[in-house]
This record gives C-alpha cells, structure tokens and sequence, in this order.
C-alpha cells in the first residue's frame, strides 16, 4: 500500500501539525475515490498507455503497474503473485509499482483463504506478462522493419540481437498498445531457465513501510467527518436486547448516541451479530460509552450449551457406528474375530483466531451506496453480504481492502464490515467499528471442536490388519444452513477421508454434531484436528509395537502409490486429482528427508527431552516435521529444535515459504500449548491474551529449520500445511520425553505447560 | 490542559485525562503506527517510549505522560533508519507486520540498555509482545544483528 498513496507520516509529523482529527493520512490515501474522471474502481493499470489485462498497465516512463487482487495478511501474496507477471514480462522488479485492487468479479476469485492463492494463479498471472511482452515485443519489431520472432526481451527492453537494438518498455507502451491483444494460443512462455524471480523470490514490496509503521491497515483506515462505533454484541449467539438504557453512557464526554441493530435471522452467514452500538468522537469515548450501556438480554436457545457437557455428548458419538465416508475391506468383520485391538479417543477443543489486529472496518452510506475500507481476506463477500443485508445492488457496494493485521480465516468472514455498513446507514456519516480484544475472542467463528475415535486390530508385528476412525464435529456449514450437523465433504477430505495408509481394512466415519456458537475456518482448519488424531495415534501403535515411530510411519504409507478415491466424495481442495494426484510417494519422501535433516535416530538425546515425527498433506502439500522438546521435572516444556520439510510443488518465494513454516510451528504451538475456547450457559469463558493465551517468543520453538524439496509438480499450498504435522509431532515428542499420551488437546490438561 | 512532548514536538491535550496514550496517538494526533491489540497491555502491538522506557501506551492515562516525552515509532530515528528498522528489513522479519512496530519499540528499548542481550535477556524482554504470525525466530535474529552480531 505504501506506494499507492505514500503519505509521508514523517512530514506531518515534522510539520509539528499534529490537530485533533487530522484526517491527512485518509484523505491522501483514498484521494482517488474522489479524483476527476476516474471511476471508483479504476486502478492506475486500467488507465496506463498499455493495458492488455486487468492486472497489468505499463506507462510511457517505464512504470509497470501490477494488480493485486488478493489480500495481504502476512503470506506475501501480494508480491508475490506481481513477482510472477513481472518475471514472465522481464520488468525490473524496481519499476513495478503494486496496487490494490478493490472487491471486483473481473479479477475473478478474490476470497485469500485455503493456500491457493498462487496455485490458482500462477498460470493467469504468467499469461498476464506474457500478453504484454509479446505485444512490445509486436511493437520494436515493427518499428525497426524486423521480424517479430528475431526480438527476444532482456530486463525492461526490447531486444534486436544483430543489429544491436534495444527498446525500452515505457517508449514502446504506446506503439505496443495498437496491436492487438493475442489468444492465449499465441503466447510462449518463458522457459523455466530464463526465470529470474520464480523460484528465487522476493521480500515483501511492503517491507519498509511495515516497519516504519506507515502501512496502513483497517485499523488505520480513515475518512474524513467518520465517527467511531464500539457495539455491545449478545452474549450469546442468537441472543436479542429485551431492553437497554444508555443514559449513563451518552453522558461519557464523546458519545454521540447509541444504535440498536438487529439480530440476525439464523443462519448467522455474514450478518451482524445484532447488539447496541455506542458512536463517539473517538475510539475511547466509544469503548467509555459502551461499559455504561445497562442491557437485558434474551438468550435465546444456546443459553443451556456448556462445552463441557457437549466434550461429553460428541464423545458418546463416537463411540457408535457413525455415517461411512470411506471404505476399504471389511474392518469390523476383522474386529469381529478378535485379537489385539487398540482404541483411543482423541479431543480438540474450539480454536479462535486472535489475529493481532481486532476486527474493524470503516463504511460510508451515501446515496443508496456504501463505500468501506477494511482488513478483509474477502472482498467479494464482504460487497455480497452489505448489498444483501441493507438490500442494494452488490455493484453498489465498493469495498476497499488495506492491509491485514493477520487474518488467519477470521478475514474471510465479513460480518464486522457488515456491521460499518447498517451503522453507517443508521447514523448518516461513515462509521469506523473497532472491535476489542475481548469482541475478538467472544464473538469468533471459531474451528470446530471435534472429538474423534481410533480403533486398529494388529498383526504380530503391530501393523494394523483393520483402522477405524470415526470424528464428530460441527461442521462449518452450519453457519449457513440451520440444519447442517454432518462433515461436508470439502472438510473431511481435510485430512480425513484421505488417510493415507495402505492398509487392507479401512472404515472411515463421521457422526453428527449441532453447532451453537459460530463455526469457521481457522489457518489449516480441519487438518488441524484431523492430523493430530491421526499421527499421534499412528505413534502410539508405533510404541505399542515397541517399533521405531519412523519406521512404523513409513511402513503404514506404504509402497509409492497414487490414493484410489473411486466411490469417495474427495473434492481434494477444489483441485482435479489429474493435476493434483494424491502421491504417497512424496509423503514418503518428506518423511524420509526430515528423519535425516533432524538426524532422527542419530542424535543422542537426554532423558528429559523427546523427538516425535508426523506427517501430513494439507492443501495439496506434502509435509513431515520432527519437533524436539525437553520437558523438566515441573512439567515445562521447551522446545529447542524443530526440522520441517514441504513438497509444495513450485516453489514461486522459497524465503516467504520458509517464513511461513517456521510461522506454523509457532502457530502449532499456540494450539497445543494453551488454545482451548469453552462456554458457559451458551457463552464465550475467555476474553483476551490472559485467558486464551497465544505463544510467546520463550515459549515457541528456538530454532525452526524447513527444507524445500525441489519440485516441478504444479505449486500448492504454503500457509496452512505447517500446522497440523506439527502439532502431532509436538505431541509425539511429549510422549516420548514423558511417557504422558496427549489425546485432549491443549497439554496443559496433562499438567504441562 | 496536559502538556507533553511527542517525537521531539510540544503538543497539548485538553480531553480525557484518562484516555489512554495510544488513543490519542491514533485518534487525536493522527499518529497511527502504534497499534491497538489488546487493550490492556498484554500483547504490547502499542508499545511506545515515554522518557526513553519501552511503555503500554494502551494502559498509559494521558494523565500520567503529563510532562513526559514520548517517541513513537514516527520518531524513532529523526532521519532514515533506526538500526532496529534496518536489521527488522535485513533479516525480512514482518509477515502481516501489524506487531511489528511495537516489538521494534520494545528491541530499541532493550538495546538502549543492554548493547549485547543474550538469547535469554532477548526473551525476557520480548515476551511482552506478542506476534501470531510467529517471526519470533527472526526477531532474535534481528536483534542481534542490530546490536552488531553476525546474524
């Protein structure tokens, strides 16, 4: 964002001009919205000389603008799908200007979520620079009487080899932007030899102004004559006002007024929550305003829901017969004959987000149109949910995206910019809604709680001859359909209906489960719970066995082999299995490469510390990690060294990538050292850092080393598959320092911390 | 009328004594680069420095910083470059970044006081500033590279 609208903060401040209300920062930075002949929509490509796709424009001084359509939240995407069109046009990275585009169909999906940014992509964003070099390419050629095929590209200029020729983009934009914009047929792309920022990667084109704190978030998002809301949610999810008195808080210096806005209508989906909203001249006077609110509250139905009690009720689930999703053999005719049978239960407790920046968007209604500004990995479905809630046209609504301050799934969920939108309209200015800490943590869509069951039968050697796994959860759909209870398909091929064993009986199983609080996706959701039931079941057969963990792991994958998913409802994250084949051989490999980078049987370790293993496909990545801890006689746990190894196909930004993994080692540790949400009488029981707890810099992993394997398959998924083989090596590793066996998540139920 | 200093400037705030810091760094003076997190100085996204002490500006009533000087990240180093910002770029610490401003603070503090912190003096006064995109590696590694040691 820095370049779209560098707005000096140094200057201002410099100027000693510091005047309540100074509105320089927004009105800069947003200047465009209200600029002359331009459309709201309109970027800096649309109106360059050269313009041959919505996500490119070069201008006659060589500046080449690149769309950024997806959202920035902390994985890079947003440089470096750019990095890709810049590559594949051979622009000098120095003279690629980045700008952000709006919630807009030309740009097709623009929902960041589910790691595939780049795997959906990638070949639009190559065919997009590709389009424009072939049309400057079109243009030197003519102008020197040349043939086109005689041309080749070097670094921002067009090249005649043998007479010596050379062109630059910028003085070439006009004439290029005469011909034609080819079929994608005619374009050739680039050989993987001439790459010069695939593979290689780049830093974040935000990196300076995210440490000067010049980045602008939504949190920093402002307009002029906007006012501030702070809003009092119900308590419980689906609970209404009965009645409020706010004649204490309009007497706090600030505050406007109050806003009732309505509950929902079930299913939740993006609604608002409902509540009372406290409007302020500022983020305090609203927050002052909103503890002297004096509401009574109807509950409503999820007032008798105690997570405690429904642990139990999911549990009892599990331990019967549940709906069949996969079927291998016969494994309860093997049980049926007896013989040495292990079960376990496995638990995982409801997860919430907790990005660093709270929820918060700024909208303006104005003329039967909403025009917003927020942190949203989901600009689309932020437009979808303003036109549908305040019935508009979705063309009506214009939604801005700043950057995230972490966004994790939560993002993609644009109640809170929903919430802007209906106090906006109530209220007649443009409304900033500032979450708190405490809004965060309450009113989440959380990851599912989800209880699961393992039963294997096992040979002499300790193989299973049959596996059952039965999990039961409330599935995500239930935020959008009312009587969903069932796993959908799409989050139980998370990890579940593709349990890659190769074993000769398999019955894979799913029960029912009713939700009463919010349930969304949260970075590697259903894997996260999945892989650990999975995994750290896996180890413990391994120890029953009296078997190397290793060994066992790589005995149970099997021989290399494409997984068989005929007669399974395996949407393998929205990927054809063509492109995208379930290869054992590469879990395989991960495996066997992360045993030797971590020296897996050949460090010596001591008493008090333990290594565990995992590994998992998520998001069409291949991953096994080794995570060492060292546990004292307290029952603390350090962790000194973790080894992770990805086969993500392509790797586009190895540097971005590493960073992402050594992120979800830590995230991995949240979940497994502390993360567990629980209610009360339908309502949330913790509140903020002191009671959800997240990693801290002496509690995550001292060092974290990922290896890359070197892969021309097609790029998957980096931000999500670090999770879920973490966290059960984390687990496994536990077991094998202590002897303690984590089935309930997080390990502070077994007196660690 | 409470007097105060910020980044070097006099300025004068006649509302709230009790607002907090942070909320008239960003509301008020427009300074929006310390940012809110938690609200009650756990996660430290708000750190600032009154009187040169890495401070919660979240927890920190205006009427306490009456007369103080404070420096926000807008004016930690007057012209280009603070050393903690160089070596935050050279080791590529931020992923979302939105933490990163206050744990920039709290490593400028920390080297103020200890040229040379070890790994542990590194973690206790880190472990204030919370990051969930989890750069805590390379935020050891830039704190040192910042106080001279080959990262």
């Amino acid at each position: 964002m820095s370049t779209v609208e560098n707005v000096s903060r140094r200057r201002f401040l410099t100027g000693g001009i510091i005047a309540a209300g100074a509105l320089v920062l927004g009105v800069r930075y947003y200047s465009k919205l209200s600029s002359g002949d331009k459309l709201p929509h309109d970027t800096n490509a649309d109106h360059a000389t050269l313009h041959p796709s919505v996500y490119l424009g070069i201008d006659p001084d060589g500046t080449v603008w690149i769309v950024a359509s997806r959202s920035e939240m902390g994985t890079t995407s947003r440089t470096t799908l750019p990095l890709i069109v810049a590559d594949e046009l051979d622009a000098d990275w120095q003279r690629v200007k980045i700008e952000q585009a709006i919630g807009d169909s030309r740009y097709g999906d623009q929902n960041t979520d589910g790691s595939h940014s780049i795997r959906s992509f990638y070949d639009t964003m190559r065919q997009a620079g590709a389009t424009a070099r072939f049309m400057l390419i079109q243009a030197a050629a003519k102008q020197w009487g040349v043939p086109a095929s005689e041309c080749e590209t070097d670094l921002h200029v067009v090249v005649h080899r043998s007479t010596n020729r050379r062109a630059g983009y910028g003085e070439l934009a006009s004439a290029a932007a005469k011909f034609p914009v080819p079929n994608r047929e005619e374009l050739k792309l680039k050989p993987k030899t001439a790459w010069r920022y695939i593979g290689k990667g780049e830093v974040s084109y935000d990196l300076e102004a995210l440490v000067t704190g010049e980045a602008v978030y939504g949190m920093d998002a402002r307009v002029d004559g906007m006012v501030y809301a702070s809003v009092e949610h119900p308590p419980v999810l689906g609970g209404k006002v009965k009645s409020y008195d706010d004649k204490e808080a309009l007497k706090v210096a600030g505050v406007h007024q109050t806003v009732a806005i309505d509950p929902f209508k079930p299913p939740p989906a993006f609604q608002p929550l409902g509540g009372i909203a406290v409007i302020a001249d500022n983020t305090w006077a609203a927050f002052q305003g909103r503890k002297k609110l004096n509401i009574s509250w109807d509950n409503g139905p999820n007032e008798n829901y105690n997570s405690a009690d429904y642990k139990n009720e999911l549990r009892d689930t599990t331990h019967k017969p549940c709906q069949v999703v996969r079927n291998v053999g016969d494994a309860n005719a093997v049980f049926a004959k007896g013989g040495k049978v292990f079960e376990a239960d496995y638990y995982v407790p409801l997860l919430a987000h907790a990005p660093m920046e709270p929820m918060v968007a700024l909208a303006e209604f104005k003329g039967g149109k909403v025009t917003a500004w927020a942190p949203t990995q989901n600009p689309q479905g932020a437009q979808d949910a303003i036109a549908k809630e305040l019935g508009i046209a979705k063309e009506d609504v214009i939604c801005h995206v700043t950057l995230l301050g972490g966004g994790f799934g939560r993002k993609s969920k644009p109640d809170y910019v929903v919430e802007a939108a209906v106090l906006s309209k109530k209220v007649g200015r443009p409304v900033k809604v500032v979450w708190t800490r405490e809004d965060d943590i309450k009113f989440d869509y959380y990851n599912a709680v989800a209880a699961m069951y393992f039963k294997a039968a096992v040979d002499e050697k300790g193989k299973p001859t049959a596996w059952l796994q039965r999990s039961v959860f409330p599935p995500i759909t239930s935020t959008f359909d009312v009587n969903a209870v069932y796993g959908d398909p799409p989050h139980l091929a998370q990890g579940w209906t593709d349990m890659p064993y190769d074993l000769p009986n398999i019955s894979i199983e799913n029960g029912p489960a009713k939700a009463h609080v919010r349930i969304g996706w949260l970075r590697s959701v259903a894997n996260i719970y999945h892989g650990f039931g999975i995994q750290c079941f896996t180890d413990e057969l391994a120890n029953r066995a009296h078997r190397d963990p290793l060994d066992y792991l790589l005995d149970l994958i099997g021989k290399p082999r494409t997984i068989d998913f005929n007669g399974v409802n395996y949407p393998n994250y929205g990927a054809s299995l063509e492109t995208y084949p379930w290869e054992t051989g590469r879990l395989r490999r991960v495996t066997e490469m992360v045993a030797e980078k971590s020296g897996w049987g050949k460090r010596k370790h001591s008493k008090s510390t333990g290594v565990g293993i995992a590994a998992h496909r998520s998001f069409l990545t291949y991953v096994a990690t080794v995570v060492e801890v060292e546990v004292n006689d307290k029952g603390e746990v350090r962790i000194p060294r973790v080894d992770t190894v990805l086969d993500a196909g392509l790797v586009v930004n190895p540097e971005a990538t590493r960073a992402q993994f050594q992120g979800a080692a830590v995230f991995g540790t949240s979940v497994a050292r502390s993360g567990q949400i629980t209610a009360t009488k339908g309502a949330i029981d913790q509140s903020n850092f002191q009671d959800y707890t997240v990693a801290r810099i002496n509690e995550v992993p001292s060092q974290t080393n990922v290896y890359i394997v070197d892969s021309d398959a097609p790029p998957a998924g980096v931000g999500e598959p670090g999770v879920p083989p973490f966290v059960a090596a984390f687990c496994n590793a536990i077991y094998a320092a202590t002897g303690k066996r984590v089935r309930d998540l997080p390990i502070t139920n077994y007196g660690l911390s | 009328m409470i007097q105060l200093k910020v980044n070097g400037l006099e300025q004068s705030f006649d509302g709230d004594p009790e607002m907090p810091l942070l909320w008239y760094l960003r509301d008020v003076a427009g300074l929006t680069g310390s940012k809110f997190g938690c609200g009650v100085g756990l996660c430290g996204a708000c750190t600032v420095h009154v009187n040169g002490q890495a401070t919660r500006s979240c927890v920190a009533a205006m009427r306490d910083i009456a007369s103080k000087e404070v420096t926000t990240i807008e004016g930690l180093e007057k012209n280009g470059l603070h050393p903690v910002q160089k070596a935050w770029m050279q080791i590529n610490v931020p992923q979302c970044g939105y933490c990163q401003v206050g744990q920039i603070m709290q490593a400028a503090a920390l080297l103020n006081s200890k040229k040379k912190p070890t790994d542990h003096e590194i973690d206790e006064a880190m472990a204030g500033n919370i990051c969930r995109c989890g750069t805590y590696q390379r935020i050891r590694e830039a704190i040192k590279a910042a106080a001279g040691e080959t990262a």
